[in-house]
């Protein structure tokens, strides 16, 4: 299983500074980046999945393992990305939406097959042909992650994943995400808010602000 | 060459491609009118440069009324229908009235501009149905009274067609507008503040507002000021105005006239180059004159008052224009109609089983150019609006004023200019040329219609379809057009109605071989056979409304157990 290594690490606006990172994500760890609106957090992200806006001026290397990512463009990376909204295509269904993100390898049955098994995995077997809105919450959350597990990622990048959801529902999510991400072995990356999720992550946590934008272990 | 590369080829060529397809054809237009008006045209003997061509023109008797005519019905129809739009939005904006309005915009813009003359000038005639609704109990005429209306020689009832059609249109440009200078927000602070609704519309959103309307304000005045069909109908002829006497001298059998129809085509260029600068100039006064009102922290103006005239204006436009319709109706199903009996009765189908034979042909046509028009505009709108997405950022400030360049220079002054440059080029008239005339006209209409959507949709579908490993064709055909087909949809019929009403570009581009619904009504409306004029009218009106069926039909099929997809019933 791949590193994620974040190799000195600089993005700048208009020429300022905006944070300056050298960091390497073990297999299976979860490394939990915290921090004020503004310092930068959603930037690296959309820096690593290769969204960044041209407005800001990015340096150093992303790497999986000794693959160079960051020269890539954000299909070839293999990198999953979760968001805040579950973001589960509202014109496809269930399967549809598992569907839509996994390798194409083996024929139409066998796709079919590793879907149901993967619903049937989170207790939702049955839920194949369902419409993205009509499902809970939870349920959203869980087809999220399935999806991005589905297309078998190298590393996953979590946006404040869990904001969205009900309190209660908050926890048992948060542990099942995590314990997905562990399970797979996969280097994640998660931006939060919330110190709650990064407790229940339990890895290593960088926090940034507006004087201190830079993490160098 | 890769997918990548394929999809930043085509996505890079295609905004390059809408710019030559809009500027080409008005520019070679505007200068392919401009040799002919001073004489140089060697396929008709003019070898030499002269002013003889104006001389000409500024010798045709009453030249002076038909410019004051075309520039006054242009701005005062203009200013009305601005009026009205801001009256009623700054009186009922959010209101489930408002919500109403919206509702039958759509419809109100699928109806062409010469099915809704045709329908007024019905309705509007000594014999028309507002005659015979007030008659003889409170006129007292038994027969039609005699005076010319509409064609009345101030243009009254060429203004009041134009804003009959110009208000839908203003209505619409501005519910993209007011989302975007955030009308809400504002106005909650105002009323927060102690503003009366329309006060503090006035106040604190026309001043976003407006910045955002000028474009489409500006195409308004110059459609106004030289549109050909409408004036055709509902405007005087003698003189007529400078638009519809350009198209007379065209068409006149002396080819010698073509050196002052050119001349005229300049000539209406200027025109409504003025106009615009009068209406600009008026703006900067305004803005003067509303300075100090914007400050003296007065809560409320009239009001009830102008809230009222609001209400009265809008219904008006909204009546007039339904009662047209139904007026088309009637005297489709007309046997005998006589003076001053309200209905026709009793009611009959003979006259569509009689015009059958004559619609396929108009009908077939028409639908095949607007298809066309519509879906050539339709592959280069969404080319542009996926190159924005590409690029991350917004399309630059004279790219859009090229969006509106078809717009903006009368039709009739570059159109004939490319009619000239097409005979010189040698490429037959025909469906062809008819079809990329009707897309430089339908293309803005399309992007106008779709941008707003399309730049709103949330990046984060495309990035969570990449990070699945979706190249950027996959995202674009499968995720982007799907989660926007109901808009693309909407911007296609939008597109197709704009492609049915189109006249003038049909007869030039045409030459006569090609025979449109529209090109049909206009010609039989100046005829006396009202029932076949108005089988024509509807069938112009009904395949947009077709259209706009369809649009909304489709995706309410297709998503039918996709709730997040179906529209809501706020």
């Amino acid at each position: 299983m791949a590193s994620l290594i974040l190799d000195d690490i600089v993005i700048e606006q208009d020429q300022r500074l905006l944070l300056s990172l050298d960091t390497t994500v073990a297999p299976g760890d979860v490394l939990t980046v915290m921090g004020p609106s503004g310092v930068g957090k959603s930037t690296l992200l959309a820096f690593i999945a290769g969204f960044l806006s041209p407005a800001f001026t990015p340096r150093g290397r992303v790497l999986l393992d000794k693959t160079r990512i960051d020269t890539l463009p954000a299909e070839q990376r293999h990198v999953g990305l979760l968001f805040q909204d579950p973001l589960l295509f509202p014109h496809l269904d269930v399967e549809g939406n598992l569907a839509f993100g996994m390798v194409r390898e083996g024929n139409r049955r066998h796709r079919r097959e590793q879907i149901h098994e993967a619903l049937a995995s989170v207790g939702l077997e049955a839920f194949a042909k369902r419409d993205p809105a009509t499902l809970s919450g939870g349920q959203k959350a869980r087809v999220a992650l399935l999806r991005v597990l589905l297309s078998q990622p190298r590393a996953i990048l979590l946006d404040e994943p869990f904001s969205k959801l009900d309190a209660g529902l908050r926890d048992e999510i948060r542990h099942w995400v995590f314990e997905r991400v562990r399970h797979y072995r996969l280097p994640t990356l998660m931006v939060t808010h919330d110190e709650a999720d990064a407790r229940a992550a339990a890895g290593r946590i960088i926090t940034l602000n507006d004087t201190t934008t830079s993490y160098r272990p | 060459m890769s997918r990548t590369a394929s999809y930043r080829f085509t996505i890079g060529v295609l905004p390059w491609l809408t710019i030559a397809l809009l500027s080409l054809p008005v520019a070679s237009g505007v200068l392919g009118a401009m040799a002919p008006a001073f004489g140089y045209l060697p396929v008709l003997g003019g070898d030499s440069l002269t002013l003889a061509p104006w001389r000409q023109l500024l010798e045709v008797p009453g030249l002076a009324d038909m410019v004051r005519l075309s520039v006054v019905t242009g701005l005062a129809s203009s200013a009305l229908s601005l009026g009205i739009v801001v009256l009623f939005l700054g009186s009922f904006l959010h209101t489930p009235l408002y919500r109403r309005v919206q509702r039958w915009l759509s419809p109100l813009l699928a109806v062409p501009h010469a099915a809704a003359a045709i329908g007024l000038a019905f309705l509007l005639a000594p014999s028309g149905w507002v005659a015979r609704g007030l008659s003889p109990w409170a006129s007292g005429w038994q027969y039609p009274p005699d005076f010319a209306f509409p064609g009345d020689a101030w243009g009254l009832s060429l203004i009041l067609g134009l804003v009959i059609k110009e208000v839908p249109f203003l209505l619409l440009m501005s519910l993209a507008a007011l989302v975007q200078c955030q009308a809400r927000e504002r106005l909650t602070v105002a009323r927060s503040l102690g503003y009366r609704p329309l006060t503090g519309f006035l106040k604190v959103v026309m001043p976003g507002l407006y910045p955002l309307l000028r474009l489409p304000l500006y195409a308004v005045i110059a459609f106004a000021s030289s549109t050909v069909d409408v004036a055709m109908i509902l405007g005087p002829s003698t003189p007529p105005t400078l638009a519809v006497s350009v198209v007379g001298w065209l068409n006149d059998p002396a080819l010698s006239m073509h050196f002052m129809a050119s001349a005229g085509a300049l000539l209406q260029m200027l025109l409504t180059l003025t106009a615009l600068g009068i209406w600009y100039a008026l703006e900067r006064l305004v803005v003067c004159l509303s300075r100090r009102w914007w400050w003296d922290g007065r809560r409320q103006c009239g009001e009830r008052w102008l809230g009222g005239m609001a209400l009265t204006t809008m219904r008006l436009v909204l009546g007039l224009m339904l009662a047209s319709l139904a007026g088309l109706m009637l005297w489709s199903v007309a046997a005998y109609w006589p003076f001053p009996r309200f209905l026709p009765w009793p009611p009959t189908l003979h006259n569509w089983q009689a015009a059958a034979d004559d619609l396929i042909v108009p009908v077939g046509q028409s639908l095949l150019v607007a298809t066309a028009a519509t879906l050539l505009s339709l592959v280069l709108v969404l080319g542009s609006l996926e190159a924005e997405t590409l690029r991350r950022r917004p399309m630059r400030r004279w790219a859009q004023v090229i969006l509106y360049l078809p717009l903006l220079v009368p039709s009739v002054a570059f159109l004939f200019g490319l009619v000239m440059m097409q005979a010189q080029a040698g490429i037959q008239p025909g469906l062809g040329a008819v079809i990329v005339g009707h897309a430089v006209f339908v293309l803005p209409y399309v992007f106008l219609s779709l941008a707003e959507s399309y730049r709103r949709l949330d990046p984060r579908w495309s990035q969570q379809a990449r990070s699945l490993g979706a190249g950027p064709w996959r995202v674009f055909l499968c995720v982007r057009l799907p989660l926007l087909l109901a808009p693309i949809l909407t911007a296609a019929a939008v597109g197709f109605a704009v492609s049915v009403g189109q006249y003038l570009p049909t007869v030039m581009m045409g030459a006569g071989r090609v025979v449109t619904v529209t090109t049909e009504a206009v010609s039989l409306a100046s005829g006396g056979d009202r029932r076949l004029t108005a089988i024509f009218a509807l069938a112009q009106l009904l395949l947009p409304a077709l259209g706009f069926l369809l649009a909304m039909l489709v995706p309410r099929y297709l998503f039918r157990r996709r709730q997040d997809l179906l529209p809501r019933a706020d």
